[in-house]
């Protein structure tokens, strides 16, 4: 019952430790990674062309302006040529990025706000009920995300609002495991017990004292979240199952250009390398924030 | 590297030797300095020191070991003559666990638990080359009755965790014996043992050193443990030896002044004193002072000791001290202890909490088997016991925090529920609970004034300002400036944050104060310092105490009244002083005899000159 957890007294002495500038968080903390300020600027160029996209671009979305596969400049094409009905794919690449990078924040702050609830409330229940919601989350957790989501598009049919479900529904059950493991151990920590003999409510130990304590994992896997969200999402336009399959959608840019990738290659290439950049940019944010928050923890050695 | 097997019969030459050692972090901030002592074959050196004064660091070094950050910069550390620090990589291996080796803290953790026992051991001799395997057997058997093991073949296929806590440290002490060592560093091995395992460790690691002439440093905070086992002791403090001398001189009559205030800061089995702490704290490296490092919390402090860092000089033959004031120390008789204590007389007839028959389980496992207690208004009742005994379920029971018992729990008249959350505000408010472990017991993402401030907000006893009021009151109660409100725990150290759990718990004015373990975790000083606070506050706010602990001549310096607990039942409650001075019960007097105490280990110590 005795458990000796002596304080680290490695270089420190007992000395009052004075960490420089507790203000800054773990974020800030991780931009002195170049991963994380690589990943931030890739990000931030694309949200940037997702936003401003549509006021700079030359011409609508869905206006033609060339022969079919015209080679940028030629016949009069845009810097990036025209597409496989004649549509200038520069202007469809600024339009192209707002309805993934939108759906995929929303279905993935859905899945990230389900899935920390249910982790929390099974981490904390420490019962039955732990069992019955990871259970089900493994359920779900059984069937690829893109093979779900393909079931519910092509039964209901496609719409923004079926596929935000979709994808946030099968988000959940991912961010509820890493929730519930990261906060398993902080349950069986004393500050805990502390508020339950002061007999604070549940959902005030779950929001006040358990998910602050697990803010690193949640952030990291926030990032590798989105990253599948904007892949899934991009996928099922590929395939078809966009809510507009013939609007200007990075993703379905990609299926209706990619015949003419020998000849006219921009038309894929463009959305190809943008959803490329995108999905790299999260990842390296990610990336940088679990190791700063490993690094912290090896710093502070006792938490 | 087997040749050299049996002990040479002990000269006078010190088979270990440390001249001048320097160990400096990697940015060169020096950790350990000038560092200097000798241990001959057979003998115990005691190495005392608190938390962060670089004990352990000059443990590792003997191996030729620096932890990650640190680098060993100067000095000689010679085994046999051979200087171990000019040795390259694979020669170091080789000297570690043959020539040189060591026991570390936590058995549990310092064997695979994926492997049978068996094999560990033979890894050992094996790694260095030891004779055949049949031999290798032969010599594990040897072992195993050396270290008091059974040496068949059935408890040696067990795993680590087949073993109780004992068995593991003693697996452990016979690894690193195997290849007969001539030198054997043990970093702290009885800290997480019961005291009747202890003993029996503590008497191997005497025996099986003196009969194969090996030389042992004993590294400890413990000078309890230390003055049972050592003849010689070596007290730390800020990476320097301040004192070295005989284990008698230095507990009776010690010429350093920190040296006296530790030993003053242990609690005594006889004749229940008051504690004092050693106002403020270690300075860490990089932060200390050019003079002595001591001299900021001297008592006897007088401008010259801020000028240069005294030497280590020889006050008495084979006693050495690093004070400027080593003689009017040794004038001053005895080291001085805390005066003899007056507890507040309990008010009996009026009980402020009453245990009947409370019977607790533990899934299908009864781990309280009917327990009756009575704690009376303004009462400190000690319970003690060893792990497993109960003595943290009973306190968390009467807490809430465990659920699962039966019986009753009455706070003054009133019946209580089973579970915290079942209870009304009121009777929560009244019982407030003290953790074991402050490094687990304050939520890391909050500033002091938040976890402080909680319980007024909980029960909505103040608000805002009045509230922030509040909390600066009871941290500078806890003797705590205001300044600390702003802070988060890991910017403080254990004995403070220890006292921002107290000062939670008391913000509430509670009637009923449960302290689990609350010392277990801290430094001697520290923990003297917090004993004499807690005694304090009892007394001014009129508090009733349950004092759970496995120290039992902590008890002496706190409680009116103790129960002791074996395997869930009460064995033996009554007045501190009746059960520690005349004990009834053969468990009580087991207890008592295997505590290790200053007073039994210099009497010992004594007898044996004589």
């Amino acid at each position: 019952m005795s458990q000796t957890e002596q304080a680290p007294a490695l270089a420190e002495g007992v000395d009052t430790p004075t960490p420089p500038g507790r203000t800054s968080s773990l974020l800030a903390r991780s931009l002195r990674l170049w991963r994380t300020r690589i990943g931030l600027l890739f990000v931030l160029i694309l949200v940037v062309i997702a936003i401003i996209g549509p006021w700079i671009a030359p011409h609508g979305a869905s206006e033609f302006v060339a022969t079919p596969f015209s080679k940028p400049g030629q016949n009069g094409a845009g810097i990036l040529g025209s597409d496989y009905i004649g549509q200038d794919v520069y202007s469809r690449f600024l339009y192209g990025g707002s309805s993934i990078l939108l759906s995929a924040t929303i279905s993935t702050a859905i899945g990230m706000v389900l899935g920390i609830a249910i982790g929390l409330v099974a981490a904390y229940a420490r019962n039955a009920l732990d069992e019955v919601l990871m259970r089900a989350m493994d359920v779900i957790m059984a069937f690829p995300q893109i093979l779900l989501a393909l079931v519910a598009v092509s039964l209901i049919g496609a719409g923004w609002g079926i596929i935000i479900a979709a994808i946030a529904l099968t988000t959940a059950p991912r961010v509820a495991r890493v929730t519930r493991g990261a906060a398993l151990p902080v349950v069986e920590r004393d500050f805990v017990a502390a508020t339950e003999s002061m007999g604070l409510s549940r959902p005030r130990i779950l929001t006040g004292e358990l998910f602050p304590s697990i803010l690193g994992p949640i952030m990291v896997e926030a990032t590798l979240r989105l990253t599948y969200s904007i892949g899934v999402i991009a996928a099922l336009a590929f395939l078809g199952l966009a809510p507009d399959p013939n609007g200007a959608n990075w993703g379905s840019m990609i299926q209706q250009n990619q015949l003419a990738l020998a000849t006219q290659p921009w038309g894929a290439l463009a959305p190809i390398l943008a959803i490329a950049l995108l999905t790299m940019g999260t990842g390296l944010i990610g990336d940088g924030i679990a190791r700063t928050a490993a690094g912290i923890d090896r710093e502070r050695g006792d938490e | 590297m087997s040749v050299q097997q049996q002990p040479t019969p002990a000269p006078a030459q010190p088979s270990v030797s440390v001249q001048d050692l320097q160990i400096c972090t990697n940015s060169g901030v020096p950790v350990v300095t000038e560092v200097s002592f000798e241990i001959s074959p057979g003998e115990v050196l005691g190495l005392v020191g608190e938390s962060g004064s670089g004990k352990t660091t000059v443990g590792l070094s003997l191996l030729g070991h620096a932890r990650r950050g640190l680098r060993i910069a100067d000095g000689e550390i010679s085994l046999d003559g051979e200087n171990i620090l000019d040795l390259g990589d694979e020669d170091l291996r080789r000297l570690r666990g043959s020539r040189a080796s060591y026991v570390p803290q936590d058995p549990a953790s310092s064997l695979n638990p994926a492997l049978r026992i068996s094999l560990q051991l033979r890894e050992v001799l094996a790694a260095h080359g030891w004779g055949s395997r049949k031999e290798r057997d032969a010599r594990i058997a040897e072992m195993m009755r050396e270290v008091a093991l059974p040496d068949d073949p059935e408890f040696l296929r067990r795993y680590p965790h087949q073993l109780s806590g004992g068995q593991q440290q003693r697996i452990g002490l016979a690894m690193a014996f195997a290849n007969r060592p001539r030198l054997i560093v043990l970093d702290e091995p009885t800290t997480g043992l019961d005291v009747t395992t202890q003993a029996t460790v503590l008497t191997t690691v005497r025996e099986l050193a003196a009969l194969h002439g090996v030389a042992a440093l004993y590294v400890s905070h413990d000078l309890a443990v230390v003055a049972a086992l050592a003849r010689r002791v070596a007290v730390m403090y800020a990476g320097r030896i301040v004192e070295l001398g005989p284990a008698e001189d230095l507990f009776e009559s010690a010429a350093h002044p920190y040296t006296r205030r530790l030993v003053g800061a242990i609690p005594r089995l006889t004749g229940g004193r008051s504690l004092v702490g050693i106002p403020g704290h270690a300075p860490s490296p990089g932060r200390r002072p050019p003079g002595c490092a001591f001299a900021p919390r001297c008592t006897l402090h007088i401008p010259q000791c801020d000028e240069n860092v005294p030497a280590l000089d020889t006050v008495r033959s084979g006693h050495r001290a690093r004070c400027i004031r080593a003689q009017d120390v040794l004038r001053q008789a005895r080291a001085k202890v805390g005066d003899p204590l007056d507890l507040i007389p309990a008010d009996a007839d009026s009980a402020a909490l009453t245990l009947e028959n409370v019977v607790a389980h533990y899934g299908p496992i009864e781990v309280l088997h009917s327990i009756n207690l009575t704690l009376e208004r303004h009462e400190c009742l000690a319970i003690v016991g060893e792990s497993g005994s109960g003595k943290t379920t009973t306190a968390r029971s009467i807490a809430g925090l465990h659920r699962d018992w039966t019986g009753s729990i009455r706070l003054g008249d009133k019946e209580l529920e089973a579970s915290a959350r079942a209870r009304s505000t009121e009777s929560r408010r009244q019982i407030q609970y003290i953790f074991q472990n402050p490094y687990g017991s304050l939520n890391p993402r909050k500033t002091i004034r938040e976890t402080v401030g909680q319980p007024l907000s909980v029960f909505d006893i103040a608000k805002s300002r009045k509230a922030d009021e509040m909390v600066q009151e009871m941290l500078e109660q806890v003797s705590l400036s205001a300044s600390y409100a702003n802070r988060y725990p890991d910017q403080l150290s254990g004995g403070e944050r220890q006292r921002v759990a107290i000062a939670r718990a008391l913000i509430s004015s509670p009637s009923i104060l449960i302290c689990d373990e609350v010392t277990s975790a801290l430094d001697v000083s520290v923990q003297a310092a917090i004993v004499e606070l807690l005694g304090q506050l009892q007394r001014e706010l009129g508090l009733s105490m349950v004092f759970v602990t496995h120290n039992l001549p902590l008890v002496r310096s706190i409680a009116q009244n103790v129960a002791v607990l074996s395997d869930g039942d009460i064995v033996e409650y009554g007045a501190t002083a009746d059960v520690l001075a005349d004990p009834q019960q053969p468990y009580t007097r087991e207890l008592i005899t295997n505590t290790p105490s200053l007073e039994t280990a210099t009497s010992e110590a004594m007898a044996k000159e004589a």
